[in-house]
């Protein structure tokens, strides 16, 4: 997981603009749980960023925060310096648009339908035009559909136009996804776990998609548990832990970080005595403070995690 | 040994009864034929029973239903057989549809022997020929039941799959080559005409057990047409014509008030048009945006009690006489106002709660026009009296009322409110198709299949289904103002929820799931078969409500996606599945 190559996130970072998403201080609580606690994230033009974490770290709390679907208990999100408001029709109108991590396509709609659905924000004929259908309507109709092609194009599933998005296999599902969001014209584009469920290589295929979307000028905000992919593709890399943002850096400053390997690996199951051989050989990381307070002693640190990740 | 295994497997594509292919075959083709024939004998001694079915040499009544379903099964058996020239009949193969139609006749023909048995009293009342026709349909079906199966393997645990085969993967499908256009046409036009003359029958049948047997052996028909691929390779040739064939279609329904000598039926015609524009215009609620409204007819009440109060009638509160034109307008806009008025509070909700709610505020709307009658309100509606007296359409001149003689055909005042109605229906449709294949429509269908994704991409989902809603009740008012003319009067009580009689939510509702939500034909199809099902079966009227949760609970069951599948033309997107599928089937037997 580690001694992965860096050539290619090097290479490819370009320039970074200006900020696009500003998110500050985002606190997300349900009831006594906080599932996004003081979360500060900045996403600028053309920059890929990664959101990692373990399970139930927030992460798509945290992207449902962004884009509107929840109101965040406290925190401020702002898109090109306006402040977005807590609706996910407005945020999605104001340029950001995303993908779920449990596939939401329209199941009963074409492959081309789906992607029309996403050029929604971008057209603007009513119901009385769409009756008339007069020249306005055909010529909006027509340049959507054309829109809407060059995207299933540009993901590779023209082929598929007519078929019924549920009968696609997986991979082309989330892919469709994407295409989808990218009809609504986005400046920045959110996927929650895009390689979820696919092969090699369909997440090398994945891989190059995001860089194509970064080189349409579309800044991508992405939630992968892939950490080659996410290592390999994102300028910087955001880690959060328990609803907390450990650290933010470029992919080196990610991995070399003890407390991520940490939180990872985690600390109270190896430090067990049946395992803690194993669990000193190769992690050979001395827990750190941050981690948690883990004492040196194995069998108070076991006692002393257990409790906290119940939480 | 060997056989359980193959049973489960492929279960299928082994024939229900174990008969030798040419013995099944034979059984099926001589069984219908004798069927068939069996409608020139005599079926019972004495003329007692409707129809007369004494005669020896000539059909009566229920015969000639019999004789159809005989032949049927005939024609399919002989399909069977690759007979040259039937080719077209089951262009996805026979055996299912063979099975289908055997079932049909059998049932027309016992239910008429049942039928002459319980009004006669007895079964000393057949004749030779009745014994003849309810032995010759089993042989038939016996026959059909043995023929190998032409299914694919799936849904094997759908007990109606398993007998006839899975009607909707027809393996050999193929899409066909198109026709020269003339031909299409004609083709078209040939079945347009088969389709009115099979609703002008089934209208014009006297007597509840004749429309009993025409319905059995119609459904079964249609089943058994649509099992065998030919309705496919229609809807394909329609939907190459979609203009040309919208069209056949209103003109021969503009023609069925000519085809009758009384204006009884036309009468039956008209309410049913105004049922089935209702539920087209339910179905954009329903159908396309997902949404349960379950007190949808106040929409048409709201219509009717508009279009009654500007009629000029002497007992309107509002002592106005609008032109029809203006009436129309005033009635769906009023109609969808309070659409917007009811959905702003309740669509805040969703599911089960919206259901409840829109429940409740139909019932409202019936209350309150009850009581708004100078008593316990103002006097708006006359409260239970309703508002008696509405004058007829006069349009261009043309009085509604009167009898008109067009090209020696007399014209009475219902067929005249027929084609009115027509004229509407064509406009409801317009608006219904035009609308659910726009941008609109694209985001009411992402609204109902799944809302939180609709509105991430960008659809302010509660706007539109508002829009849904406005509209729905736009076309219902549209259709409100028409009724409140043909009736005479508009009274609250047709206004229910559930009843016996449509329009009622309940039946406007299953008009929509039966016909085929989302679809424009369907809720159409639906509803004229409620409507004819209630006008025709009165005998049944104590049972209907009984009967109608039984047909939903069987239709829910067997073909939740009612009778007109959205989406058909999915199949011809499918190809290469199709294909798979084929090689599947034949490498598995
Ligand atoms: N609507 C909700 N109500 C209550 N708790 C919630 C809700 N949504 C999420 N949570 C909780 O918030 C925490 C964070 O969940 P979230 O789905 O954001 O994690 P995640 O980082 O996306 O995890 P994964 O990698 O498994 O997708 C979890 O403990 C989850 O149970
Ligand atoms: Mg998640």
């Amino acid at each position: 997981m580690t001694d992965i190559t860096l050539e290619n996130s090097s290479s490819n970072s370009p320039a970074t603009g200006t900020p696009l998403l500003e998110a500050r201080g985002v606190i997300m609580r349900f009831g006594g749980l906080t599932a996004v606690n003081n979360v500060d994230l900045t996403v600028n033009t053309g920059e890929i960023i990664g959101l990692i974490g373990p399970n139930g770290a927030g992460k798509t709390t945290f992207f449902n925060c962004l884009t509107g679907l929840y109101i965040p208990t406290e925190g401020q999100v702002t898109y090109k310096g306006t402040v977005l408001p807590p609706k996910p029709f407005k945020v999605t109108q104001a340029g950001m648009a995303r993908t779920f991590q449990n596939i939401r396509l329209f199941h009963n709609m074409t492959v081309l339908e789906n992607v029309l659905v996403g050029r929604h924000t971008r057209t603007k004929e009513g119901i009385i035009s769409a009756i008339l259908r007069g020249p306005g309507y055909r010529r909006e109709e027509a340049e959507s559909r054309e829109k809407a092609m060059a995207l299933l194009e540009f993901t590779g599933l023209a082929r598929k136009a007519g078929h019924l998005a549920r009968n696609l296999p997986y991979g082309e599902q989330r892919k469709l996804e994407i295409a989808r969001a990218l009809a609504s014209e986005p400046g920045l584009l959110l996927l929650d776990e895009p390689t979820a469920g696919m092969n090699p290589q369909e997440t090398r295929a994945t891989e190059e998609l995001v860089f194509a979307i970064r080189d349409r000028g579309i800044a991508v905000l992405v939630i992968e548990h892939d950490m080659r992919f996410i290592f390999n593709l994102c300028d910087r890399v955001a880690v959060l832990v328990q609803g907390e943002k450990l650290v933010e850096g470029t992919s080196e400053v990610v991995q070399a970080d003890e407390r991520v390997i940490a939180a990872y690996l985690g600390t109270p199951y190896e430090a067990t005595p049946e395992a803690g051989a194993a669990g000193e050989a190769d992690g050979s990381i001395p827990a750190s403070d941050a981690a948690s307070d883990a004492t040196p002693d194995a069998t108070p640190d076991a006692t002393d995690a257990t409790p906290e990740e119940d939480q | 040994m060997t056989d359980t295994i193959n049973t489960q497997q492929t279960p299928a594509l082994r024939p229900a009864l174990p008969l030798p292919e040419a013995a099944a075959r034979g059984l099926a083709a001589v069984g219908g034929l004798a069927t068939a024939a069996s409608a020139f004998l005599a079926w019972t001694y004495s003329s007692a029973f409707p129809g007369d079915l004494t005669v020896n040499g000539y059909p009566g009544g229920l015969q000639w239903v019999t004789l159809v379903a005989g032949l049927l099964v005939l024609l399919y058996a002989l399909t069977g057989y690759r007979v040259p020239g039937l080719r077209w009949l089951a262009p996805g193969g026979a055996e299912g549809a063979t099975v289908i139609v055997a079932f049909g006749a059998l049932a027309t023909t016992w239910f008429t022997l049942i039928a002459i048995a319980d009004e006669l009293g007895g079964l000393a009342n057949l004749a030779s020929g009745g014994w003849v026709a309810g032995i010759a349909s089993l042989v038939a079906l016996l026959g059909a039941l043995g023929l190998p199966r032409d299914g694919v393997a799936a849904d094997a645990d759908n007990p109606l799959k398993r007998v006839v085969g899975y009607p909707g993967k027809r393996p050999d499908l193929r899409p066909a080559p198109a026709l020269p256009v003339a031909v299409e046409l004609l083709i078209i036009t040939l079945a347009l005409a088969l389709g009115l003359g099979i609703f002008t029958f089934g209208i014009d049948t006297s007597y509840g057990e004749l429309f009993g047997g025409f319905l059995i052996t119609a459904v079964f028909a249609a089943w058994a047409l649509s099992r065998s691929g030919a309705l496919g390779r229609l809807t394909d040739i329609t939907s190459r014509h979609r203009v040309f064939t919208a069209v056949g279609a209103f003109v021969a329904a503009a023609i069925f008030p000519f085809t009758q000598n009384s204006d009884a039926n036309a009468s039956i015609g008209v309410n049913l048009l105004i049922f089935g524009a209702t539920a087209l215009g339910l179905n954009v609620v329903v159908g396309l945006t997902g949404l349960l409204d379950l007190g949808y007819v106040a929409f048409l009440g709201v219509g009717a009690y508009t279009g009654a109060l500007v009629s000029g009638a002497a007992t309107s509160s509002l002592h106005v006489t609008f032109p029809f034109w203006a009436a129309a307008i005033t009635g769906a806009a009023v109609s969808g106002i309070f659409g917007v008025i009811l959905g702003a509070p309740t669509l805040r909700v969703r599911g089960d709660y919206l259901a409840i709610v829109t429940l409740g505020f139909g019932e409202i709307f019936r209350i309150v026009v009850n009581n708004l009658d100078g008593v316990s309100g103002p006097n708006v509606t006359g409260g239970p009296n309703g508002i008696p007296n509405i004058p007829d359409l006069s349009i261009f001149g043309f009085n509604l009322g009167n009898a008109h003689t067009i090209g020696g055909i007399t014209l009475g005042r219902f067929a005249n409110y027929f084609e009115l109605m027509l004229v509407f229906i064509a406009i409801i449709v317009l608006v219904f198709s035009r609308s659910s294949s726009s941008r609109i429509g694209r985001a009411w269908v992402a609204i109902r299949e799944d809302e939180t994704a609709a509105t991430a991409m960008g659809i302010n989902a509660f706007r539109f289904k508002l829009l849904a809603f406005a509209l729905g009740a736009t076309l219902a008012g549209l259709a409100g103002t028409v009724m409140a003319h043909v009736g005479f009067s508009v009274v609250p009580d047709p206004f229910v929820f559930a009843g016996p009689v449509p329009p009622n939510s309940a039946f406007l509702l299953a008009a929509v799931v039966i016909g085929g939500m989302g679809t424009v034909t369907g809720p159409l199809i639906g509803a004229a078969l409620f409507y004819l099902l209630q006008a025709k079966l009165q005998f049944l009227q104590s049972y209907q409500l009984l009967l109608f949760g039984i047909a939903l609970i069987l239709f829910m069951r067997f073909r939740p996606e009612g009778l007109i599948a959205n989406k058909q033309r999915q199949l011809e997107f499918h190809e290469d599945e199709t294909e798979s599928a084929a090689e599947l089937s034949t490498a598995g037997a």
